[in-house]
């Protein structure tokens, strides 16, 4: 993998991977987005859409995705227990500021700085990312997925059985709310949807420096050929240790704030639906691609919170027109499992690359259909080398 | 007292074996499927989920949902629902492999798993149509006869009962069965030789398409047989058990060496005796957090499982 050759430095110049009309074009997305995120909640107000709650989980699951683009898209490694950093950041935020925590200093009422908690949890997730990072070195595909899949199990089942420390299937409530002079968080969620916006800019951020930065191209190359990658000196242990840890920490941030948004957290929250769905969300938008993966994250958001009730009205209206008792009762939502099933056989059939693909993944992709006599070459070569 | 009751343990060891056998029969098809296109069929701890559904249907058609006022053991109604789950569960793996993995087999690794995850959402739905989200109750039809107590005269916590017998009566001549498949027959031989080298077995003239489909379709009848002996052994089913079922049977996949059909039957009871250990000395809560430790412990000290063969970077 060739390092991209430094684009000519202007204004901004060191920000863009692309050139010339790519760059304008990418420039103008940024702007428009970053623009209409911050206008949503006055665009929300003016058209009377009443979308203000449904947004703020929206935008943390957009953050969930961007963390798990970076060990799913970036690094290659398939990550099916997501969520065990979710609840992890979640339940560190409650230990450090809820009444009911185990942690006596705490629970007499010296409770930590939402703020500072939230780094703190973060923290907490990145070296539980580390622990289960380190054994799982070895393993590669499918044998990672089912290992970081038992984690996730794992967590949750763990924090359900020891209801001494975390209150068990009860939950644990309240949590301490972010304290922000003139701001209150208690009840309004616009400043939750400000905040989120705000963390999931700074994930934006440090996601797409990181790609193009020394660790993200380790990171290409380990994904692409780990042999070839370690030969050429890069170091797998650290490399793959960096991503795990990252993705956990960008999960944990995003469980603080889940946490304290909610004010009850209980194990429930955190099955394996919740990596699942992250996952589909990548997957859609396109792995790898940071727009991508923000576009999948608000369309499937978006189908799930908002499309489905506005269905599930249409479907009642009818009903109420008709007199139909059944159509009257039906509740979308109901099948959403079965739609996400669907959704994802035929995208994987269909486009595997996702819909806004990376330009990387794409060529990946498709290279098969370029030139068959000369794929099948490379396959023979490819097992021989397996062997 | 207390300690160490020898009973106690050797009961939980004769529930432990029985439970270890449906699971091996779930993880013969993990592992059937895994040996020869190397994907792991996320789908399959729901096809048997599926199949209990079908099982469930099937004796309610026959009357015979419920226990009460029937007397005696209604064999036929069992055989029938065992052959509609054996075939259902056989035909439906062939079709999920036809539309959503043979399309995906030369796509890269992560796809066919994916579309796998799919499947398996779209068959948890299914479930949840077809039965409802409260767990059902599966008809208690087989002969209350306990042998430790009724035969031998012994009072002890140890059962073998006539529900013991059953399973196992029936886990173990299917298994048998097969390993003779894939050993002595013309379609086994060609099994084997696809997982070996699926190329040259095109090269040599084996119909590749025909011989994964078959061992879909055989994973899949293991699946539905193991779904009756589930549904008649614990009496309850619901559309989650899949999930559950299906990462056991992994696992058991996994711990016997992935690809080794001896493996998994050896990793399903072991399997069925850590949990049934576990339940026994730590608790019903517990049972999952043990296998799930079990299955992270073997994968990073010995990912080639226990009879499994070094494969080289297969994974």
């Amino acid at each position: 993998m060739k390092p991209k050759p430094n684009p000519a430095r202007s204004t901004l110049g060191w920000w863009y991977t692309t050139t010339g009309k790519a760059r304008e074009r990418q420039m103008l997305v940024t702007i428009v987005g970053i623009a209409l995120a911050l206008l949503f909640p006055v665009i929300n107000g003016l058209l009377g859409l009443g979308w203000e709650a449904k947004a703020v989980p929206i935008a943390l699951f957009i953050i969930l995705a961007l963390g798990l683009n970076v060990v799913v898209g970036f690094a290659g490694l398939l990550d099916l227990g997501y969520a065990a950093f979710f609840a992890i950041g979640a339940y560190s935020m409650a230990f450090l500021t809820s009444a009911q925590s185990p942690i006596p200093w705490v629970a007499q009422g010296n409770q930590v700085n939402f703020f500072l908690a939230m780094f703190i949890s973060a923290g907490v997730a990145a070296v539980f990312g580390v622990i289960l990072g380190a054994p799982t070195l070895r393993l590669r595909g499918d044998y990672l997925a089912i290992v970081t899949l038992g984690f996730g199990e794992i967590v949750p089942l763990v924090i359900k059985n020891t209801p001494e420390l975390t209150k068990g299937t009860q939950g644990m409530n309240p949590i301490g709310l972010p304290q922000v002079p003139g701001v209150n968080f208690g009840s309004d969620p616009i400043p939750w949807y400000y905040l989120i916006v705000a963390v999931l800019l700074l994930t934006v951020v440090l996601t797409s420096r990181l790609r193009v930065s020394r660790i993200g191209r380790a990171w290409a190359a380990m994904r692409e050929d780990e042999v070839a990658a370690a030969s050429m000196g890069v170091n797998l242990v650290t490399t793959k240790l960096f991503a795990f840890a990252l993705g956990a920490s960008f999960s944990g941030f995003a469980g603080t704030i889940w946490a304290s948004y909610l004010q009850v957290i209980a194990p429930e929250q955190f099955r394996f639906d919740v990596s699942i769905f992250v996952l589909c969300m990548i997957i859609l938008g396109g792995l790898g691609n940071i727009g991508g993966v923000i576009a999948g994250g608000l369309l499937l958001g978006g189908v799930d919170r908002i499309l489905f009730d506005w269905v599930s009205g249409i479907v009642h209206g009818i009903g109420a027109a008709i007199q139909n008792q059944d159509l009257q009762l039906m509740d979308v939502s109901r099948s959403r499992q079965l739609i996400f099933g669907v959704a994802l056989v035929v995208m994987m059939l269909v486009r595997p690359e996702g819909l806004f693909p990376s330009a990387r993944v794409k060529a990946e992709l498709h290279a098969a259909e370029e030139d068959e006599g000369a794929v099948e070459q490379e396959r023979a070569q490819v097992v021989d080398v397996e062997r | 007292m207390g300690g160490w009751q020898i009973d106690l343990f050797l009961a939980a060891v004769m529930i432990g074996i029985t439970n270890g056998a449906f699971i091996a029969l779930i993880a013969l098809g993990y592992t059937l499927v895994y040996g020869i296109i190397e994907l792991i069929n996320f789908a399959h701890g729901d096809l048997f989920m599926l199949g209990t559904f079908v099982c469930l249907s099937s004796l309610t058609l026959l009357g015979f949902r419920t226990e009460v006022g029937i007397v005696g053991t209604p064999w036929h109604a069992l055989l029938i629902a065992m052959l509609a789950a054996m075939i259902f569960c056989g035909v439906l793996n062939v079709l999920a492999e036809r539309i959503a993995y043979r399309p995906l087999r030369r796509a890269p690794r992560l796809a066919p798993l994916i579309s796998a995850i799919g499947v398996s959402f779209i068959f948890v739905n299914i479930g949840l149509y077809w039965q409802g989200p409260t767990p059902q109750r599966f008809p208690d039809l087989l002969p209350q006869y306990d042998f430790v107590s009724q035969l031998l005269g012994i009072t002890s916590l140890v059962r073998f009962t006539f529900k013991d017998l059953f399973v196992l009566s029936l886990a173990i001549p299917l298994m048998l069965a097969l390993a003779w498949i894939i050993k002595n027959t013309r379609i086994g031989k060609a099994m084997r030789a696809v997982a070996q080298d699926t190329e040259m077995s095109l090269q040599m003239g084996i119909d590749v398409n025909r011989v994964i489909a078959f061992t879909f379709l055989l994973g899949g009848v293991l699946a539905g047989a193991a779904s009756l002996m589930y549904g008649l052994y614990n009496n309850n089913t619901v559309f989650t058990l899949g999930f559950d079922a299906g990462l056991k049977a992994f696992t058991a996949a996994v711990l016997g060496g992935i690809g080794n059909i001896t493996g998994a039957a050896l990793g399903g009871f072991v399997l069925g005796l850590l949990s049934a250990l576990t339940i026994t000395y730590f608790g019903g809560q517990w049972e999952n957090v043990g296998v799930f430790s079990l299955l992270v412990i073997i994968l990073v000290f010995k990912p080639t499982g226990l009879l499994g063969q070094e494969t080289g970077e297969k994974a």
